[in-house]
């Protein structure tokens, strides 16, 4: 329920026409007016810029208010979170797609093109992040003033510090009860190295200080370094699908104008292209004639595939070749899914709807895959945990497909000593995605595992448990700073399979919510690397074949038994079940055998309800994997490798 | 009251007789060797028409004075009398079934419940009268009644034995006082065993007790003591059930809230097996998973139902099978009746039956219950009994090639031979888990043999349930 998001309106207009409290449709009363005037804008009155914090610190409530004060929306209770579209966005208080919206805003007599670009929260998200702060020259980092530094409001900060953005730190929520600013101007100065005296202190739910907040933006960040000038230069920095129209390309312009019917060349792939549409996001789609230097907008060209429309490409005018923006690297995926259909009738219409969920997430690599227990399905490797969760609620949600979604590996590296295979492979050095495909140790001379470098914030009580906890996963202290006197930041190695399954569950249960992890790949290491066998009666199950550290083995081993002990039904005969490691077993479960299982009364009367149990039962068999002679439900397969419910 | 003992017995007479001269001595369906016992011969060789000329009738007594604590079958506690109501609508619903099904002979009846005890004896010999007026009943048929071994029950067994009943089921349960008073039952151990020494002295031979195990608290040690002292005191014919917890009841909500402990699957498999050897030592046979008889005692109405036999069943839910002869049907039907005892009467009243529910059984669903109800009997399934009802694929050519099948025969849990299909002593005690491998071959097949017929014939062919 909400009114105004999809209408441009200009500020005068606001006030006049937008009731909302009528049942009538908004965009009815009033006239839509192209009424912009882009040349009316050079470089020195635009700015581009957007904010990062930590999940919940207030980023998407600071960009309603922003959106409301510069008339870009009515003002209104009801704005929450205009620019989170996606439903997952709403339910889990993230950004997941970044978006952006041109807010026009008068400060001491001139109007600025101010270009907010909303970007995700989490690190998983960094690919999107630094894509937009590619297009941007300031950032407003939001830190809660109650709960102060959060892991990701560090990653985020050196994302921007590196980027030698300009960093405006807003401390926001003043008006909750336990504000602290002062502690977290003492924090941002130690931590940052940023002088208190810079941080904005507001409500962004109230609207204190928001004011100051654009202020700021006009006064500190710099304008774009570019020039109408020059020839027109523009960088994609983010791309949507639309079934109607075809790709929506977001671009920044680094030189030049480009109008409506200009014949455009992405330098990317050389084809040339004719501008149907183009205009500004405020924040939704308002069509102008032109775009100038500086600005940030987005264009229609007659892209049909979102592949032509690749993130990091220039676009050029046809007769002014330019030389071409440095682009992106793209994203790589850290961690790895199998995903299923529930039932293989619906692979069909999973197919497409992972077809079509990729095509506004590029960052999801998708590999067909087929496990003899669960079917056809994919792989899929995402950027992170919260990329991948993501990713599933919103298959779920939007395409309404039920998965069966494996519990997440990562990719592994190994070093190979044997020629021929060397040869076979192209390389010395090949990536394992899927276990089964682990090489045995005698060709290898060395495996190798994903790092990442962690970041924990935490009130210093929980520092004992923390350590413990990371040291269980195998994770190096790396330093511990005390970021005020009561709370702590400690930075650890971790191999990120030590970290993808349940360690940020354990860690905020052990914290009682208090602490705050995020984490940065650090490359790969060598690690002692072993592959883990699952038999059933001494049949090995090749969907359950494990990679595990060594020394994590036995618990991994044991984990994986008991779970499928629970899930196999009891047979005639006895079942063991054990973990190996080549010959040797390191773990084991015994299912017993039925000694009865009949049911005692059967008469003429009520056999229907016997009957329909015992059909449902053949049915069930007739969809059983076996192994040996053990007959295993597709169900013992998910609960030991779905991730675990929270 | 006590019933006027002579005016019940001329009165049966009197039906008997008149049935008798109504029909023909040709319509005799069966043989009857001495006791009423159906010749298996007879039965084998009647061919598949002759199943749907005889059926067995089960009368369902809904009533009973209170709830047992595990009991969660279609019972009702009465909240006035109204027996000469149900007793007419039971007659009636017999009437209109029997005409239904066209069937000219009735080869045993049972009265169950519910508590079939707190029926008046004269509604037994009124129903029994119902059926002799529409098909034939041989006046050495069996007929069993349920009794529930109270003091009132006892007292009423001579009367219903003039009414015509000839075999007794007695709800013995537990020879444990305090297991009793758990169950909710209304009687005594020295009242079940007074009211067995009744049954035996009115049916001697013809009485059957049905006991319980796998009770709360129970060991296997205390259970082959009370199989023990059963075993002195019972007839020819024992029934055992392990008592099941069913959802809804009593007992179940006192499981899951922790007031009550059950055995564990292990113990009650234990008592299972110890009871079969102890029976095995005295001389009874097992001749179905739950049922055991000496000199030959075993319940002709239950057989039947085990062998795939029609079945009529009268009173509020009861379940039936038969083909609807009367209306011109020629596929048997599963059938059940309106569950609650009100409505059910006043839809008899209404139409002349109560029944709720119809469906046609396919030919693979009536060999499904063939073969459900049939591996049950330790005897198994021998190949003129599945014919008759699969006169085109035998049983080695449904069941032989399988691998599942396979490994249950070397494991000898399953036995196909000459004789036919069955379970081995330990494979009886695991049948469910046997029989899905079954039910999967045997769609397999049948579903095969529609294919292959489809192309043989150049054009779909039902295969028609003649039953």
């Amino acid at each position: 329920h909400f009114h105004s998001v999809g209408i441009a309106i200009l500020p005068e207009l606001t006030s006049l026409y937008f009731d909302c409290h009528s049942n009538l449709p908004a965009f009815l009363l009033f006239a839509f007016k192209d009424t912009i005037d882009l040349s009316k804008f050079p470089v020195d009155r635009i700015r581009n810029f957007c904010i990062i914090a930590h999940i919940d610190h207030g980023k998407s409530t600071l960009a309603d208010r922003l959106l409301e004060m510069t008339g870009a929306i009515a003002t209104t209770d009801k704005n929450k979170q205009v620019l989170d579209k996606l439903q997952v966005e709403r339910e889990r208080g993230i950004t997941v797609k970044a978006q952006t919206a041109t807010l026009i805003y008068s400060h001491q007599g001139q109007q600025y093109l101010l270009n907010l670009i909303d970007t995700p929260g989490h690190v998983d998200f960094s690919y999107e992040v630094s894509r937009s702060i590619s297009a941007c020259q300031g950032v407003l980092l939001i830190v809660d003033a109650n709960q102060g530094i959060q892991a990701q409001t560090v990653a985020n900060f050196y994302l921007a510090f590196e980027a030698q953005l300009a960093i405006i730190p807003v401390i926001n929520k003043i008006d909750l009860k336990n504000a602290d600013p002062e502690r977290v101007e003492t924090q941002i100065e130690k931590v940052f190295d940023i002088p208190r005296e810079e941080c904005i202190r507001i409500s962004a739910k109230l609207g204190t200080n928001v004011d100051k907040v654009l202020q700021a933006v006009v006064d500190r960040i710099p304008a774009p370094m570019a020039s109408t000038d020059d020839p027109f230069k523009a960088l994609v920095f983010d791309s949507n699908f639309d079934h109607y129209r075809g790709v929506v390309a977001n671009i920044a312009v680094f030189g030049g104008r480009v109008k409506k019917g200009d014949r455009i060349v992405s330098a990317y792939l050389g084809k040339t292209y004719e501008v149907n549409e183009l205009g500004l996001l405020r924040p939704h789609e308002h069509p102008t004639q032109k775009l100038f230097a500086g600005q940030v907008g987005y264009i229609i060209a007659g892209m049909k595939d979102v592949k032509e429309a690749q993130i990091g490409d220039t676009l050029y005018l046809q007769e002014q070749p330019v030389e071409a923006l440095p682009g992106f690297k793209p994203a790589k995926a850290m961690v790895f899914a199998g995903m299923y259909p529930m039932d293989q009738s619906e692979y069909q219409g999973l197919r497409s709807a992972i077809e079509r969920l990729t095509l506004n997430d590029s960052s999801v690599t998708v590999q067909r895959d087929s496990s003899m227990a669960l079917g056809a399905g994919w792989r899929l490797g995402f950027l992170g945990l919260l990329h991948m969760e993501v990713f599933n609620q919103r298959l779920e949600q939007e395409y309404n497909a039920s998965v069966i979604v494996t519990a997440p590996t990562v990719p592994y590296k190994a070093v190979l000593s044997s020629p021929k295979l060397i040869k076979e492979h192209g390389s010395e050095e090949i990536t394992i995605v899927n276990p089964a495909q682990f090489p045995d140790r005698s060709v290898v001379s060395e495996y190798l595992e994903p790092m990442v470098l962690g970041t924990i914030l935490s009130p210093d009580t929980y520092t004992g448990k923390i350590m413990t906890l990371c040291l269980n996963r195998r994770g190096i202290q790396k330093n511990m700073v005390y970021i005020d006197d009561q709370r702590v930041m400690m930075k650890y190695l971790f191999p990120l399979n030590e970290i993808v399954v349940d360690f940020y569950d354990l860690l905020k249960s052990l914290s009682s919510g208090y602490a705050s992890f995020d984490y940065e790949n650090a490359g790969y290491q060598a690690a002692d690397l072993i592959k883990m066998n699952i038999l059933l009666n001494g049949q090995p199950v090749e969907e359950l074949i494990t990679i595990v550290h060594r020394g994590r083995a036995y618990s991994t081993g044991k984990a994986m038994c008991e779970r499928l002990k629970d899930s196999i039904p009891r047979q005639m005969f006895e079942v063991a079940v054990q973990a190996s490691i080549g010959s040797k077993v390191i773990a084991r479960e015994t299912i017993k055998a039925y000694r009865k299982n009949v049911l005692a009364k059967c008469y003429g009367g009520d056999i229907t309800r016997k009957m329909k149990l015992l059909k449902k039962q053949a049915e069930g068999k007739k969809k059983m994997r076996r192994i040996g002679n053990v007959e295993v439900p597709k169900d013992a397969f998910i609960n030991v490798l779905k991730r675990k419910d929270k | 009251t006590k019933l006027d003992r002579n005016t019940v017995t001329r009165m049966i007479k009197h039906a008997l007789h008149a049935a008798r001269r109504a029909f023909s001595p040709g319509l005799r369906c069966f043989s009857e060797a001495s006791g009423g016992e159906i010749s298996e011969d007879v039965f084998e060789r009647a061919g598949s028409p002759r199943l749907t000329k005889q059926a067995s009738l089960y009368v369902h007594w809904p009533y009973c004075l209170r709830r047992c604590s595990y009991c969660n079958f279609n019972k009702y506690i009465p909240r006035e009398n109204n027996d000469p109501m149900m007793t007419e609508c039971l007659q009636r619903e017999t009437e209109t079934l029997l005409q239904l099904s066209q069937v000219s002979c009735i080869t045993s009846v049972f009265f169950g419940g519910g508590t079939p005890s707190l029926a008046h004896p004269s509604t037994i010999a009124a129903v029994l009268e119902s059926v002799s007026r529409r098909a034939y009943l041989s006046d050495k048929a069996e007929v069993t009644l349920e009794v529930n071994p109270t003091p009132v029950g006892k007292s009423k067994l001579e009367d219903y034995c003039r009414a015509g009943v000839n075999r007794f089921s007695i709800g013995v349960q537990s020879l444990q006082d305090g297991d009793l008073k758990i169950l909710g039952r209304d009687h005594s151990p020295h009242q079940a065993l007074q009211t067995v020494e009744e049954a035996r002295r009115l049916c001697p031979g013809r009485v059957s007790v049905d006991v319980m195990f796998g009770r709360p608290k129970q060991s296997a040690e205390s259970w082959e003591n009370e199989l023990s002292e059963l075993l002195r005191v019972c007839d020819d014919h024992v029934s055992l059930y392990q008592l099941t917890l069913e959802r809804g009841t009593q007992l179940f909500k006192q499981v899951l809230g922790g007031e009550v402990t059950m055995p564990a699957e292990d113990v009650t498999a234990e008592m299972y097996q110890c009871a079969r050897r102890t029976l095995h030592q005295h001389g009874f046979l097992q001749y179905e998973v739950s049922n055991f008889a000496r000199h030959k005692a075993v319940s002709h109405h239950n057989t039947s139902y085990w062998k795939g036999r029609q079945y009529i069943g009268v009173g509020p839910g009861a379940h039936g099978r038969f083909v609807p002869r009367g209306e011109g049907g020629v596929v048997r039907e599963a059938r059940t009746q309106t569950l609650e005892p009100d409505v059910w009467i006043r839809e008899v009243q209404q139409r002349g039956h109560g029944t709720r529910r119809r469906i046609q059984l396919s030919h693979l669903e009536l060999l499904e219950e063939v073969l459900v109800m049939g591996m049950r009997m330790s005897k198994g399934i021998n190949h003129k009994h599945w014919e008759l009802f699969s006169p085109q694929l035998g049983l080695h050519e449904v069941f032989g090639t399988s691998n599942d099948i396979q490994e249950l025969l070397q494991s000898g849990q399953l036995i196909l031979d000459d004789r036919g299909l069955r379970c081995s002593w330990d494979g009886l005690a695991l049948l469910d888990s046997i029989l899905p491998a079954l039910l999967v071959m045997l769609e397999r097949q049948i579903s095969q043999r529609l294919q292959r017929d489809h192309h043989a014939d150049g054009q779909t062919k039902r295969i028609s349930n003649p039953q």
